[in-house]
């Protein structure tokens, strides 16, 4: 087998089922390889959505999503994709090709030194020598991506190495890896400390973040915070552990989170972190908030554990086993009377938004609009004021919620979405997004188009950026530079030219009727809302 | 606070630009960087030096411990450790300072491997105190060209 067979029999190997991607001459080989398999390729406009779409598919399956590019330009464009997986520990396998390995360093066409662009973007990578070693390459790629933190890997196969002949295909049963042996089990003792300190305290809280939904804990998180009766509140990258309306769940902390969240962070005098960074959007001065603060801090990455907040008990390991062993212990507790507080903030610190009735209000169109989607939908939310309305007037039931928290790369929802729709055609899936975000990636249109994938795709439309826009009100006194994107195409000629059904949504008036059609054909529909240019987050 | 970090790495092209980009990357000082390999040529010892508040150093190990070339990060203050660090320095002399720089070699333990008329090569392998003390008395007198190794450490036996 040559090379090239060997990687897409590795793919076949992992069950792969689809390869984003673009090809080039230097990736030729693999592409033509995968013509002979059963795995789906999936033509991306442009190699950043690759990733995306890779991701996004990867959010819903728990495995490693896979896209495949060319060399030079086409890896180089790759990156802020990497760096969005990096960043929000998506495990993928990316896989470029590159110049032929006699020529590296030659600086010949399309040569680019992506593995030493990437480094700090990856969980590892490769640059194949050997093409024997492809299978054993792939395997371990695989196992890095999605175990321990997940995250994204690189392997870069020199074209000759993909046409090389390079024996028959035997895929290894393990990985062999002296350098890399992550942690799953919580030490016990730690667990023990855990209890104890629970037992003393009096507002525990519970603060989770996207490595519950990584590590599949989510049903685990629930049975705790419900067992123990402790009040959960989430970062960004945590919404949709919770069910919204779960009596327990507080809603999302942070700059941009709830008061009452934020209250809650303050007041409590444990907090039990599960795979959360504190990061500064969500503690913004952490030395403050934990100050008197019993921090217990569950996480895989033992680096992140110190290193925003120091923790008084670190528990390194598997979110969802840790917190099935917590749950294993007898607890004495009581914190109803700390929860009664906890829903009086809610209740008397209600949010002031002041609503132009000329336009689409935001919050209660996302609102409504999760009300009507299916229990279980995808949400993807993208970058911008947007994201913050998402993130906290979407109601989420079953579904999950989709974001990037870490990076925040603008235009991440519809490529996103359509790795999610791939994963799960059974499942509803929109993308919400601002007028920036869409045009950063609107070109997947036409990726939507040629196969098919059912994504309602919504704009909010303001011809701003608009947390931009609102940073620079705020700091500079309305002195706006370069936010103003009037020069919008219309999105009624984008959605005809790409074949797909229109809806304008210009004020909240006969706003169900609109939403049912919206939502009630399995079509793509490209929905624009107008919203108040001035609108503030 | 200094400290030295002692790390066996896979001798594997590329690990020492991976290493070296991760300070970079995240604002970590290097003091000094010695790499060479061990007793097994698969593997290599960096020993780094380095400087920065207690949490810090604290995340230079973490960092180190994630990355996949990475065997074994072996952290100690220099007072738990032998260092070691060889200099080579090219000085001008003349007939006058030719006794004085011997005498300096003489109390510094270091010795003359190289002269002509006019220059000399002294080599010195000493703690990097001493290392610095030599510099410094011998920027009396004119310094041509200097190499060092970067300091090399072990931790000490008793505490291993």
């Amino acid at each position: 087998m040559t090379g090239a067979e060997l990687m897409v029999k590795s793919l076949e190997a992992e069950d792969v089922k689809y390869v984003f991607g673009y090809p080039g001459v230097a990736i030729c080989p693999f592409y033509d390889a995968i013509l002979d398999s059963e795995i789906k390729t999936v033509l991306i406009r442009t190699e950043q959505n690759a990733a995306h779409s890779a991701s996004g598919m990867a959010r819903m399956t728990g495995k490693p999503g896979v896209c495949a590019v060319t060399s030079g330009p086409g890896a180089t464009n790759l990156i802020t994709g990497i760096a969005t997986a990096f960043a929000d520990s998506i495990p993928l396998v990316c896989i470029t090709g590159q110049v032929n390995s006699e020529l590296i360093g030659s600086d010949v066409f399309q040569e680019a030194d992506i593995t030493g662009a990437v480094e700090s973007f990856v969980k590892y990578s490769y640059l194949v020598k050997d093409a024997k070693e492809l299978p054993r390459i792939f395997k371990e790629a695989f196992y890095i991506a999605n175990s321990g933190r997940r995250g994204p890997v690189l392997i870069d196969v020199p074209i000759d190495v993909q046409q090389a002949e390079a024996g028959d295909f035997e895929y290894p049963e393990e990985v062999k890896l002296r350098t890399y042996k992550p942690t799953v089990k919580g030490n016990v003792l730690q667990i023990k400390k855990t209890i104890n300190q629970l037992e003393k305290a009096k507002r525990p809280l519970i603060c989770v973040g996207g490595g519950v939904s990584l590590s599949g804990a989510q049903e685990e998180l629930k049975a705790l915070a419900e067992e123990f009766r402790i009040p959960v509140v989430s970062t960004m990258m945590g919404i949709s552990v919770m069910p919204t309306e779960h009596p327990l769940y507080y809603g999302m902390v942070g700059n941009n989170g709830f008061p009452w969240a934020n209250r809650a962070m303050n007041e409590a005098d444990l907090i039990m972190m599960v795979g959360a960074r504190v990061a500064d959007r969500a503690v913004n001065q952490p030395e403050r908030v934990m100050k008197d603060t019993v921090l217990i801090h569950i996480d895989v990455d033992p680096a992140e554990i110190g290193k925003n907040a120091g923790a008084t008990i670190p528990i390194v390991g598997d979110a969802k086993h840790i917190l099935k062993e917590i749950s294993e212990y007898e607890m004495d507790g009581e914190f109803d009377g700390w929860i009664k507080s906890l829903d009086e903030y809610r209740r008397t610190m209600p949010l002031t938004r002041t609503p132009d009735p000329a336009f689409v209000d935001p919050a209660e169109f996302i609102r409504r609009l999760s009300l009507k989607l299916e229990d279980n939908a995808v949400y993807v939310a993208d970058v911008g004021q947007n994201q913050i309305w998402s993130c906290k007037y979407h109601v989420v039931r079953n579904g999950r919620f989709l974001t990037t928290g870490g990076m925040g790369t603008m235009g991440y929802s519809i490529p996103a979405a359509v790795g999610a729709k791939l994963a799960c055609p059974d499942r509803q899936v929109v993308a919400v997004c601002g007028d920036g975000s869409f045009q950063m990636s609107m070109m997947e249109l036409a990726t939507m188009s040629q196969y098919g994938v059912k994504v309602k795709i919504i704009v909010l439309k303001n011809d701003y950026l608009g947390m931009v826009r609102q940073y620079q009100h705020f700091t500079y006194k309305d002195r706006y530079s370069v936010v103003d994107i009037a020069g919008n195409p219309e999105l009624e000629h984008i959605a005809a030219a790409y074949g797909m059904k229109f809806l304008s949504i210009e004020n909240m008036e006969g706003l169900d009727e609109k939403l049912d059609e919206l939502l009630s054909k399995d079509e793509s529909c490209l929905c624009r809302c107008i919203i108040d240019p001035m609108d503030l987050v | 606070m200094r400290r030295i970090f002692s790390v066996l790495v896979e001798n594997r092209s590329g690990v020492l630009s991976k290493v070296a980009g991760l300070f970079s990357r995240r604002s970590f000082n290097i003091d000094s960087l010695a790499v060479g390999e061990t007793e097994d040529n698969a593997v290599s010892l960096m020993t780094i030096m380095s400087s920065g508040t207690e949490q810090t150093l604290e995340q230079i190990e973490k960092q180190l411990n994630k990355k996949l070339d990475v065997i074994k990060v072996k952290t100690f203050d220099e007072s738990r450790a032998v260092s070691r660090e060889l200099m080579l320095v090219k000085v001008k002399c003349t007939k006058g300072n030719r006794r004085e720089i011997m005498e300096i070699c003489e109390v510094m333990k270091a010795e003359i491997v190289d002269m002509s008329e006019h220059l000399m090569i002294l080599q010195i392998c000493d703690t990097p105190d001493k290392i610095k003390l030599m510099l410094s008395l011998l920027s009396q007198i004119s310094i041509v060209e200097v190499a060092r190794t970067g300091t090399l450490a072990l931790q000490k036996c008793m505490d291993d």
